[in-house]
């Protein structure tokens, strides 16, 4: 399978963490996995004219595209020209690029949430009137209509995450690669769901804390994020507290919320990012699958129950109370 | 004369595109264009103003902690608060883990690839170039971006994941390290050092730092010209003539980095600058900064005293599109330093710090492709062991991060060092939200535009008399020059 990858209006982000993937020899693992970089802008010798030759010849069929890779959001503005961001060398809008390439790929992906939603490239008043390939924040739209099919008959493949992991983008162009990724295996966003179908709270380390609402009050602090700080882990798709970032992290374990950064419209929640909304005390975005009375129950009754190990240690950077020593059963 | 247009100028980081006057043979003036502008001004106006630290890192992939750093600095100057000891170490081990990473990123991804090129293939050493650097081929390459995702392994620890780190706070890191995670990194740095003295230098980081001449450089190089992939690029840099190529105007700024528990500065601030009778390095002054928009598809500043638009500082600063202006070419500002043009980057940082080597390389060569080359590497082989006693400075169990908590109004500045130069952030906050947020990237420094007076920017400067080969039409020698300032356009433009 072969592959072009193309930067529009982003960090690079996506890129940078992309050859952070967990490998002794990155090209080698690509090469393993049949696929074939065409070019990608920060990792190929050709550069300039040799360039523009190549993209015409995808762009008018002469050479067949299997996968177009998008990272960074369309900028459509100023006032639909697309000239906030024209490709160096060519005169012509990124977007006008990307219309005509995508016309011809077999996959299409969006790579990391600017170029499947927009992305904090849309925030604020969205100067450049960014938005994604096929959505624009929840919205189907996007650069190419909701109606886009690519030749293979999928929608554009939504790799979300604000950067995406390695290996969410890895284990994607792979699957696509055997011949083993269909419209079953994406949600209803069209994100893969072996990423998808996670919630970030999963395997967190946070989570003995988070079952007796021992919170962390302060950055630093060792506590649940959920109540204070701002964590939406409980109801963000991903795989982050399982499959860690670079060999153990995750945002959470960094001492930071989760920020949803894989769902459309996460760059603009509607509060502080780092600040839990809250009606009568109670957090607003409640755990997903949970009725509300249930979750005030619980988090009561466990409250009351909390160790004080947990409450202590909630509320510092480091532990304070170690678990008691006992005997086990164990004869 | 004649007209070559060069685009899309890949591995640098983001959107490039450069328009070359060529004439007998070399460029004669360089028109250089950062194509891409996402509007993180005007997108953090009217935010909270602890919310930037959500937004800054997202303006850049690959320097991403450099912009938390500025970010964080500058609202902790808001607050008029420094993090403790611990949080300080391991701002700066982060800090300092992704400017080398850059920098290992810059050397084998990005700059030595050109030396595979065609145009190369009668020299002697192209063979052995094309094993080493090839994309996708070459063996040091490949053991370079293994050794790259090892290090950002310390992000993982450190900063929960990279890039767009959050635990970077104006009061610290939220990230506190124990005793036994202390040693693990250490484990870390010594695979990453083990590397460095293996593949880049072979040689210890002790002796590349030390090295102090020019005579005892390429001594150091004639001992054994072929180890270690340093060596191998100065033999190239010889046979092609990067001594003398890409000259830049002269002066470099640097705003000094890794601040220590003493108040001090492990890499200091000034600006340096060549004299008729020696160089001379003069006191940074922030107040000197300002951003000439005259060429920029942006809306330029209130006229001044002649009718021409005058140059603002970030403090008042202005940010809005203007993409009908006319002769603007660029969607980069053009700051300048006391109004004059200087260049940033890990050359600056050496040249303020009167490392001997470097000072006298400029000396004999100017600032050049050689010397910035040159300047990176041995920042690596000084910067490692200080990450070494940063490390073992952190004392666990004790605080990382102090509250700190913001003002309604007033103002922050926040400066750093990326790996590619002066970050600067200046922040203006009413009634808790941000009222004016200003970035001087590094390569807005670098890659900037003609000002109001028709002076070019340092790049603009450098890539006059870069020669061009009959039937170039993407001149190599205009990439290497390009290359070697690590440009990182995401930023220029934000
Ligand atoms: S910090 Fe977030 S992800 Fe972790 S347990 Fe609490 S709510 Fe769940
Ligand atoms: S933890 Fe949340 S914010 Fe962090 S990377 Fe995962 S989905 Fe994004």
């Amino acid at each position: 399978m072969n592959l072009l990858w193309l930067q529009a209006g982003g960090c690079g982000g996506c890129s940078m963490s992309l050859l952070c993937a967990d490998t002794p020899d990155w090209h080698g693992q690509l090469r393993a996995a049949d696929i074939e970089l065409l070019w990608h802008p920060s990792l190929s010798l050709a550069s300039g004219a040799e360039v523009l030759e190549l993209l015409q010849r995808c762009a008018d069929g002469r050479q067949p595209l299997d996968a177009l890779c998008i990272e960074g959001a369309l900028l459509r503005g100023p006032h639909g020209t697309g000239r906030f961001h024209v490709l160096a060398g060519t005169g012509v809008p990124m977007i006008d690029w990307v219309r005509r390439l995508a016309a011809r790929a077999r996959h299409v992906l969006a790579v990391g949430s600017c170029a499947a939603w927009g992305g904090v490239t849309a925030a604020g008043e969205n100067p450049t009137d960014a938005c994604g390939l096929q959505y624009e924040d929840e919205r189907p739209g996007g650069l190419l209509g909701a109606e886009f099919r690519s030749a293979s008959g999928l929608p554009v493949i939504n790799i979300a995450g604000c950067p995406t992991h390695p290996n969410w983008v890895l284990d994607t162009l792979a699957a696509l690669a055997a011949d083993s990724l269909a419209a079953a295996d994406l949600d209803a966003l069209a994100r893969p769901r072996f990423y998808a179908d996670q919630l970030v709270h999963h395997g967190c380390t946070r989570n003995e804390y988070y079952e007796f609402k021992a919170s962390a009050v302060k950055p630093s602090d060792l506590g649940c994020l959920m109540e204070h700080m701002g964590c939406k882990g409980t109801q963000v798709h991903a795989d982050c507290n399982i499959r860690l970032w670079n060999g153990e992290g995750s945002c959470t374990r960094g001492g930071y919320a989760c920020i949803a950064c894989t769902e459309p419209g996460f760059q603009e929640p509607g509060h502080a990012f780092a600040q839990t909304p809250k009606v009568a005390g109670i957090p607003i975005g409640l755990p997903t699958d949970m009725p509300k009375a249930w979750f005030i129950a619980l988090a009561a009754l466990s409250k009351s129950a909390t160790p004080k190990r947990v409450r202590d240690n909630a509320e510092a950077d480091h532990l304070l109370q170690k678990p008691a020593l006992r005997r086990t059963r164990l004869k | 004369m004649s007209r070559l247009i060069v685009g899309p100028f890949n591995r640098v980081e983001g959107d490039l595109e450069v328009t070359l006057d060529v004439a007998d043979g070399a460029v004669r003036a360089a028109h250089v264009n950062a194509p891409m502008y996402r509007g993180f001004e005007q997108i953090l106006h009217g935010k909270l103003a602890h919310d930037a630290l959500v937004f800054v890192p997202r303006i850049c992939g690959i320097c991403s902690v450099s912009q938390s750093v500025a970010g964080a600095r500058a609202l902790a100057d808001l607050a008029g608060v420094r993090p403790p000891p611990n949080g300080q170490h391991a701002i700066n081990l982060m800090l300092a883990t992704e400017n080398l990473a850059d920098h290992l990123t810059h050397f084998y991804a990005f700059f030595m690839p050109d030396f595979c090129r065609p145009v190369y293939a009668d020299r002697p050493w192209h063979g052995e170039a094309r094993r080493r650097y090839l994309p996708e081929h070459g063996v040091q390459t490949r053991q370079a971006l293994a050794a790259r995702q090892r290090a950002f392994t310390l992000l993982g620890t450190l900063g929960g994941k990279w890039p767009h780190t959050q635990s970077i706070e104006p009061g610290g890191s939220t990230r506190a390290i124990d005793a036994a995670e202390r040693v693990r990194l250490r484990a870390k740095l010594r695979e990453w050092r083990a590397f460095l003295e293996q593949q880049l230098f072979a040689d210890t980081l002790e002796r590349v730092s030390g090295l102090d001449s020019l005579a005892g450089l390429w001594r150091w190089h004639a001992a054994q010209p072929e180890a270690g992939d340093l060596r191998f690029f100065l033999t190239l840099a010889r046979d092609t003539g990067l001594a003398g190529l890409g000259l830049g105007p002269g002066r470099c700024l640097s705003y000094g980095t890794y601040p220590q528990p003493d108040g001090t500065l492990a890499l200091p601030a000034g600006v340096w600058q060549q004299q008729p009778g020696g160089a001379q390095v003069l006191a940074l002054q922030p107040e000197a900064i300002s951003e000439d928009a005259s060429r920029s598809w942006l809306e330029s500043g209130p006229a001044g005293a002649e009718g021409a638009a005058v140059a603002l500082h970030p403090w008042s600063g202005l940010t809005r599109p203007a993409p009908d202006k006319a002769d603007a070419y660029t969607w980069n500002k053009a700051p300048r330093w006391a109004g004059q043009v200087v260049e940033t980057g890990a050359l600056a940082r050496q040249l303020v710090a009167g490392q001997p080597l470097v000072c006298e390389a400029v000396a004999l060569h100017g600032c050049s492709v050689l010397t910035r080359v040159l300047a990176r590497a041995l920042e690596l082989a000084q910067v490692l062991p200080l990450m070494e006693r940063w490390l073992q400075a952190i004392q666990p169990g004790e605080a990382f991060c102090v509250p700190a908590p913001l003002p309604d109004a007033g103002r922050g500045m926040g400066l750093t060092e990326a790996a590619r130069g002066s970050l600067g952030h200046w922040v203006v906050v009413q009634q808790g939200r941000i009222a004016n947020y200003q970035i001087v990237a590094p390569t807005s420094w670098n890659f900037a535009p003609r000002d109001a007076a028709g002076v070019p920017g340092a790049l603009e400067q450098a890539l006059v008399g870069a020669p061009v080969r009959a039937g170039e039409d993407t001149p190599v020698a205009v990439q290497h020059v390009v290359r070697s300032f690590d440009p990182c356009m995401v930023c220029t433009v934000h």
